[in-house]
């Protein structure tokens, strides 16, 4: 088990799939906190990090797994830690650390019923908001959400991409459910790998955090490499130093927020069917996508005029995509989701003045089962 | 005029002129001991990290001319740990406070000594918060008096040599900013241990503690080192109740023992091993 890609067939969990994905995007180091539903994640990682000749930690908590993995991928590593929901609570002053200081790293989120310790081996899409918003102050994240095993491994290798292209940390936002299920999975014998920049100059002449005129995204050296970068989570200037001037504040935390917002086109991932004709769309995202489509497909056996859309891109959100669907006229987006209500509001903000938007929320534990979003597109249609 | 020998080493576009620490504070001085340290074992700086966290000790990365990492509020072993895995040709210098150290990153203390990593930590011990206005800590003495203990400390203190000792460290000292000489050989001593050497300073805050005690300044704060302090192998003969309000300076501990990421290494060569068998 030597080869970083397993290509073939498998029959794999999703987390197992999201371990091969990780090793196959070039991961070095892995370190996590046992939590139900993201502990198979460690369990695999634990030997199969090392065939590769990379490392494998179990941190005391969240916060030292966070803080091992932002020092491993400042050294120049690949790295990735998982969890949920609760650790993604104790990880947070952690991830507002790797935003600003640009590191690039992979958190997974395999989420669970909550509040609290809630139900821990249920699932819940509770944490699409603590994950975009749950560290202090203005920064950007991606997040990707999968839907099945084999984009647990697909997604795991494009947020590593993401993360390096963009040196922000990178969730993958999974669910009990996908995390849990097992379904094939196919590995291709090659997948697409990208590294961060390197900074083009000899150290004489580097500024760390400098952008160049293209791009708001600065090259990075790694420690040792003579380059004596200032790594820092005070706010700073481009050559590192802190700083609480309030130019150089506007500077740092409009880069740190357009870097990703910018490119919001190019990160975006959807899926969609029957958009054509479609008088009500049905939008889901992670696990709910698949009841989702379900009921769409039996709504147009039933020969009803409904749309599919799936969110793979949660964060940033993508306002076209949900405006080009509004541009249409549908009379009503539906969206299912597992939680009270949160990416709705986004939905609303950008589709609310042009179309109804319909919230289907469950909160938790039980997944929307494919009759319930049928018979809810039955009594918006008639 | 002669230029002072550490300069070289310093950053000079960081904030304060030079630096921020306050008349008479002891960080300087082991920021220079450190260089001392680094300078007489002619170690490359290019293969060097300083790590920090918040506060005023934590601010001694930054003006460090190599590559730092000024980390979060007591969390600079976490992330050194991180670095020291993926690239072990690293030296790995930490400076913490005493409360980072001891509160908030007190779990960071007990992984690191216990997993044995090879970093070493130097604790600035000053008896409290001084960069928010000098709070008590986990180290404040039993009846100082702090900011936020302005009727006298109730709490018992933590002797943070021991906490090192009992989770694992394989080197342990104390000095005061009084011992340059021994704190000096001492960083030497923990920088090429392979292993986690733990070093705990007890350093002057004339600003905020030695000003609330009515210690006096920078120069009247180490003279009290000087007369407080007394060695470990004299301390072992001195009656118990002698001892009282003395910091007993000098080595606790200096064994070998197998290395986290040795040992971390150790298992990809074993599963190569393993798979050529098969």
């Amino acid at each position: 088990m030597n080869k970083r890609i397993l290509s073939g067939t498998h029959l794999f969990q999703g987390d197992e799939a999201c371990v091969e994905g990780a090793i196959a995007a070039g991961c070095n180091l892995f370190a996590g906190y046992p939590i139900t539903p993201a502990t198979e994640i460690s369990e695999r990682l634990s030997w199969r990090l090392f065939d590769v000749g990379g490392i494998f930690v179990q941190g005391a908590d969240e916060l030292d797994s966070l803080t091992i993995v932002i020092g491993a991928a400042c050294a120049g590593w690949k790295s990735m830690t998982a969890t949920s929901g609760n650790g993604i609570c104790l990880m947070q002053e952690c991830i507002g650390y790797a935003a600003i200081t640009e590191t690039p790293c992979i958190i997974v989120d395999v989420q669970r019923a909550g509040p609290g310790t809630g139900a821990a081996t249920k699932t819940m899409q509770g944490d699409v908001y603590q994950v975009r918003y749950g560290s202090n102050a203005d920064y950007s994240i991606i997040a990707l959400a999968p839907e099945s095993p084999q984009e647990m491994f697909d997604l795991t290798v494009e947020a590593f991409n993401l993360s390096e292209t963009y040196r922000v940390p990178t969730f993958i936002l999974a669910d009990e459910i996908v995390g849990h299920m097992r379904e094939k999975v196919v590995i291709p014998e090659k997948v697409k790998i990208i590294q961060r920049k390197r900074a083009k100059f000899p150290p004489q002449e580097f500024l760390p955090f400098k952008v160049e005129s293209d791009t708001d995204v600065p090259p990075m050296p790694a420690f040792g490499e003579g380059y004596r970068m200032p790594v820092s989570g005070l706010t700073h200037t481009e050559t590192g130093s802190p700083s609480t001037d309030y130019e150089v504040q506007k500077r740092m935390v409009s880069r740190l927020w357009n870097k990703v917002e910018k490119n919001v086109e190019k990160i975006t991932k959807i899926e969609s069917a029957y958009l054509e004709d479609a008088q009500v769309i049905v939008l889901a995202y992670g696990s709910v996508a698949r009841s989702a489509k379900s009921a769409v497909l039996e709504a147009r056996r039933q020969g009803l005029k409904i749309g599919y859309l799936r969110l793979i891109t949660i964060w940033p959100f993508p306002d076209k995509v949900i405006e080009n669907i509004a541009k249409r006229k549908p009379k009503a987006i539906i969206f299912p989701e597992m939680n009270m209500g949160k990416m709705v509001r986004e939905v609303k903000r950008v589709a609310g003045e042009r179309t109804k938007v319909i919230s289907f929320p469950k909160p938790g534990v039980e997944l929307h089962k494919p009759k319930e979003i049928y018979n809810l597109i039955r009594r918006v249609t008639n | 005029m002669k230029k002072h020998p550490a300069l070289k080493y310093f950053r000079f576009d960081r904030p304060g002129n030079p630096h921020l620490w306050c008349p008479g504070c002891g960080i300087p001085q082991i920021w220079y001991y450190t260089i001392k340290a680094i300078e007489e074992l002619k170690l490359d700086i290019d293969k060097i990290l300083w790590v920090g966290g918040s506060g005023c000790t934590g601010r001694m990365c930054t003006y460090w001319i190599g590559d730092y990492f000024h980390t979060l509020h007591g969390r600079p072993l976490g992330f050194a740990t991180g670095v020291k895995l993926a690239n072990p040709e690293l030296t790995v210098i930490c400076h913490m406070g005493d409360g980072e150290v001891a509160g908030i990153g007190g779990n960071h203390l007990i992984q690191t000594a216990r997993r044995n990593v090879d970093l070493t930590a130097i604790v600035v011990n000053n008896f409290n918060y001084g960069m928010t206005g000098g709070q008590f800590s986990p180290t404040t003495p039993r009846g100082a008096f702090t900011m936020t203990s302005q009727l006298g400390h109730i709490e018992y203190p933590f002797d943070l040599c021991k906490l090192a000792a009992t989770c694992g460290a394989t080197y342990v000292a104390r000095w005061t900013t009084f011992h340059s000489r021994a704190l000096i050989n001492s960083i030497k001593k923990g920088i090429q241990k392979k292993g986690l050497s733990f070093i705990e300073v007890i350093s002057q805050c004339p600003t905020q503690y030695g000003r609330r005690n009515k210690i006096g300044n920078g120069m009247q704060m180490m003279k009290w080192f000087k007369r407080s302090s007394i060695r470990k192998e004299k301390a072992e003969k001195t009656p118990k109740e002698e001892l009282k309000d003395k910091f007993i300076v000098g080595e606790f501990v200096d064994i070998e023992k197998a290395e986290f990421g040795a040992s971390l290494r150790g298992l990809i060569k074993k599963r190569r091993k393993e798979s050529v068998k098969n």
